[in-house]
């Protein structure tokens, strides 16, 4: 076995009543890549942020290459040679590459002396590791996979032998989320130790050496990647068995709930992002659109569901048409039986501010059961706030707890509930599972298949191919705005992998 | 009278009125670029005023005072620095409360000791910076054009005033190429990544607090000690929120604060010289809409004229680790 780069003994923390990190044993091997997983709030950012000594831990040592290391802030951290990829970029959005990768190492108090030396080093870096980015361009204008590079390279530059980083990939397109992977194992093959937290299991397979297994606060297994599988790790995490594959009977498809024809949709800057697309959905079925991130899904979920205006064409809903190119507005839709859980419950689908039992009735709060004359009926908003907590499993289980303070697993939940149980005819969801546990993507699949079985009509648009492939009977592939193709979930995944690259196929591309 | 002379009077008391104008909105370019927003611009102003004009009065010094001003103002501004960066209140309420502090502070203590109704004393010559001429203003008066611009404009101008001027490439230099100012600026826009290079957000923070202490100290002994002869109550009128609106105008950048600073004392020197004066075609014109017409063109420039001013992005909020 060969030598530790980093070794945590006891490791304990407790911010105020919540035991955060529960004397934590942790060995990384120098030179692998060591996967860290676990549900949200198990505890893995904090043990990275006690690591890079940006908390510090109540109790535990921290050993660096054998030696027993004092990280007391981040410069530290830095000195002992560890560098950190946060998960939401520590970057200065309207400084240059180079500024940010300079701030804080500028080697001597004018800038212009450091400049020529980090320009020096930053093409000796992007050599060694094929890390290409423009030193002078601007990171507010670079797409999320150059920042996250940048970020590497701030690591790097300040002489990093382990690199952590937190949930890589949440924000980055399939592609951008390869390209790196093959970068970090690059870092390993130069002799740089990386830590990989994450709680997407395909990754940890993909490229892990190691990986080591938290649960509420605890490390509870550290195992070889090579012998061990998803469907182990999934039951670590969660702890209990969680069944990865939906299981669904065959669908059996009525009427048309929806019918999209020729729609057109243009962004604020006149670009086409839809570009004539047309589908049906029928009753008891779910159609699943696939595409990478930004080929016009969003546009067209948004304007199917009266956020956004169409150029052109018509959507029919349940058999009455639909003014999308006009005065159609979210409200009317949802009086006539659509429901639609947003792709961003940040931005479109909670108001974090708000507590769990308004979010539950957020956009139907006109509806007379929540009233009392002029008044909010704040009893049966609470009455009703509380069936769907015990009904969806939200926790924790207080209608009155502000939303911001639930999980992502758990606010995606209190959309879904609002959404779902108002018992709608079509079923619009975008994104159902991002940013969501292990745990309770297990939960809102089987209610997406509950809800197909009650005969609505469900649109699902989501960046997850293996979501889409499960949950969906037919699949819609999008790219560049037009559909390019149809599939059955069957298809394999190179082939819908292929359409979602732009090979179209002519003859079962959109009616 | 002759037009150019005309202009190069008029330029002149620009340059007199824009003094403490650019020396405020630079304090402010200071606190705001790293994230602290300063309403308390004219509080500290004035305080300075007051502080300035009291100690020269009673030391018969304008260098004292000049310090004793920026004493002050440096440590109204830790009141500030103390309220929003280390209790993380808001900032907004304690900019506010400090202008009302010194506002009211100011007449009574200037009441308790000198007894003039809130005034402080005239100041003799010792006790004021009086105005510099330049090497051979005298000599080159009489040549034509150049003249006029060298002896009339630039030359006889109080020490203050250049030092004014020359704090524009001044601050532009620390904060564009000195390491201080790359981290001031990135601490304005994302404490979180000055924090994880292992740089400290609050002692960043404080310095620029400093550095917007001093200058607003320079401006309020400016006021007393070279624009006026002695402190008057109120005496700043507004302009630590002109300096404010020039700031926003010039979009936080310090060769623009000149230039916003420069046209808002322009405004007012017009004013100030034209508020009698019959104009072809429109005729007189109140004395009142004349003194209204800077704030007037203020509020239009503000709201159509500067296209989208982007404050720097963590301007204004606490820094809070997570959890």
């Amino acid at each position: 076995m060969s030598e530790l780069a980093i070794e945590l003994k006891g490791i304990d923390k407790s911010f105020g009543v919540v035991h955060a990190n529960r004397t934590i044993d942790l060995k990384v091997r120098k030179g692998t890549i060591h996967g860290i997983v676990g549900e949200n709030g198990a505890g893995k950012s904090t043990l990275m942020s006690i690591l890079y000594g940006f908390y510090q831990a109540d109790r535990g040592d921290i050993l660096i290459d054998g030696r027993k290391r004092d990280i007391r802030d981040p410069n530290a951290a830095i000195a002992a040679g560890i560098g950190m990829v946060h998960q939401h970029f520590m970057l200065v959005e309207n400084f240059t590459v180079l500024e940010n990768i300079m701030l804080g190492a500028e080697e001597s108090q004018f800038l212009n002396a450091g400049i020529a030396k980090a320009r020096a080093e930053l093409r000796r870096l992007e050599r060694d590791y094929a890390l290409e980015v423009d030193p002078d361009a601007v990171i507010g204008e670079l797409p999320v996979g150059l920042q996250q590079r940048v970020e590497i390279l701030k690591a790097l530059y300040r002489g990093a032998d382990i690199l952590i980083l937190d949930e890589p990939t949440g924000v980055l397109t399939p592609a951008e989320a390869d390209h790196l992977f093959r970068i970090l194992e690059q870092l390993k093959t130069e002799g740089k130790t990386v830590v990989f937290i994450t709680h997407k299991l395909r990754e940890i397979m993909a490229i892990t050496d190691e990986v080591s297994v938290m649960r509420r606060g605890k490390m509870v297994a550290t195992r070889r990647t090579a012998e061990t599988s998803v469907e182990e790790l999934a039951e670590l995490m969660v702890g209990r068995r969680v069944l990865l594959r939906v299981d669904k009977k065959d669908a059996t498809p009525g009427d048309t709930k929806l019918s999209v024809r020729d729609l057109t949709v243009r962004d604020s800057r006149g670009v086409t992002m839809v570009d004539g697309v047309s589908f049906d959905i029928r009753a008891g079925e779910i159609v699943g659109i696939a595409g990478v991130a930004g080929n016009g899904q969003s546009e067209l979920l948004e304007t199917i569901a009266g956020m956004r205006r169409a150029a052109s064409g018509t959507v029919t809903l349940s058999g009455r048409t639909i003014d999308v190119c006009g005065a159609a507005d979210p409200s009317e839709l949802r009086r006539r039986g659509l429901a639609h859980v947003p792709e961003d419950r940040h931005h479109a689908g909670l108001v974090l501010q708000f507590t769990e039992s308004e979010n539950a009735i957020l956009g139907y709060h006109g509806d007379p059961k929540y009233r009392s004359g002029l008044l909010l009926d704040t009893q049966a908003i609470r009455a009703e706030a509380e069936a769907k907590i015990a009904a969806y499993d939200i926790r924790p289980p207080d209608p009155r707890l502000k939303t911001a303070n639930f999980s992502g697993g758990n606010q995606q939940k209190i959309v879904l509930a609002r959404e779902m149980e108002r018992d709608p005819q079509v079923l619009i969801i975008g994104q159902p599972t991002r940013g969501v546990d292990v745990g309770a993507i297990e939960f809102i699949h089987r209610r997406i298949i509950e809800m197909r079985d009650q005969g609505k009509a469900v649109l699902l648009v989501s960046v997850e191919l293996d979501e889409i492939r499960a949950l969906s009977d037919r699949i819609l592939v999008m790219f560049a705005g037009r559909i390019a193709g149809e599939r059955t979930p069957a298809a394999s995944e190179g082939e819908i992998g292929l359409l979602m690259a732009g090979v179209e196929d002519g003859g079962e591309a959109a009616q | 009278m002759d037009v150019f002379q005309v202009f190069i009077e008029l330029a002149q008391s620009t340059i007199r009125v824009s003094t403490p104008l650019i020396l405020a909105a630079l304090a402010g370019l200071f606190t705001e670029r790293a994230g602290v927003f300063d309403i308390g611009l004219e509080g500290k102003m004035l305080g300075a005023a007051f502080a300035a004009a009291s100690v020269a009065y009673i030391l018969q010094s304008a260098t004292m005072g000049l310090l004793a001003g920026v004493l002050v103002s440096v440590l109204l501004s830790l009141v500030h620095g103390y309220a929003s960066i280390t209790q993380r209140g808001s900032q907004i309420v304690s900019g506010v409360a400090i202008n009302f502090i010194v506002a009211g502070s100011t007449v009574i203590l200037g009441e308790a000791w000198f007894r003039q109704g809130g005034r402080t004393p005239a100041l003799s010559a010792d006790g004021r910076f009086g105005t510099l001429a330049l090497p051979f203003a005298e000599t080159l008066r009489d040549v034509p054009v150049l003249g006029p611009l060298y002896s009339g404009l630039l030359s006889g101008h109080s020490l203050l005033t250049y030092l004014a001027f020359l704090m524009v490439p001044a601050s532009w230099w620390v904060l564009y190429r000195t390491r201080f100012g790359l981290r001031l600026r990135a601490v304005g826009e994302n404490p979180g990544a000055v924090d994880t290079a292992g740089i400290s957000v609050i002692w960043l923070r404080y310095r620029a607090v400093i550095c917007c202490g001093v200058l607003c100290g320079v401006a309020g002994a400016y006021l007393s000690l070279a624009a006026n002869g002695g402190f008057t109550k109120g005496m700043t009128a507004g302009k630590g929120y002109i300096a404010l609106a020039a700031l926003i105008f010039a979009k936080w950048r310090p060769a623009n604060v000149l230039f916003a600073c420069l046209l808002f004392g322009f405004l007012d020197a017009f004013a100030i010289r034209y508020q009698s004066q019959a104009f072809p075609l429109i005729g007189k014109v109140p004395v009142q809409l004349m003194q209204a017409l800077p704030y007037i063109l203020t509020i239009i420039l503000l709201a159509g004229f500067i296209g989208k001013a982007v404050p720097p992005k963590a301007g204004g909020i606490a820094y809070v680790k997570e959890r």
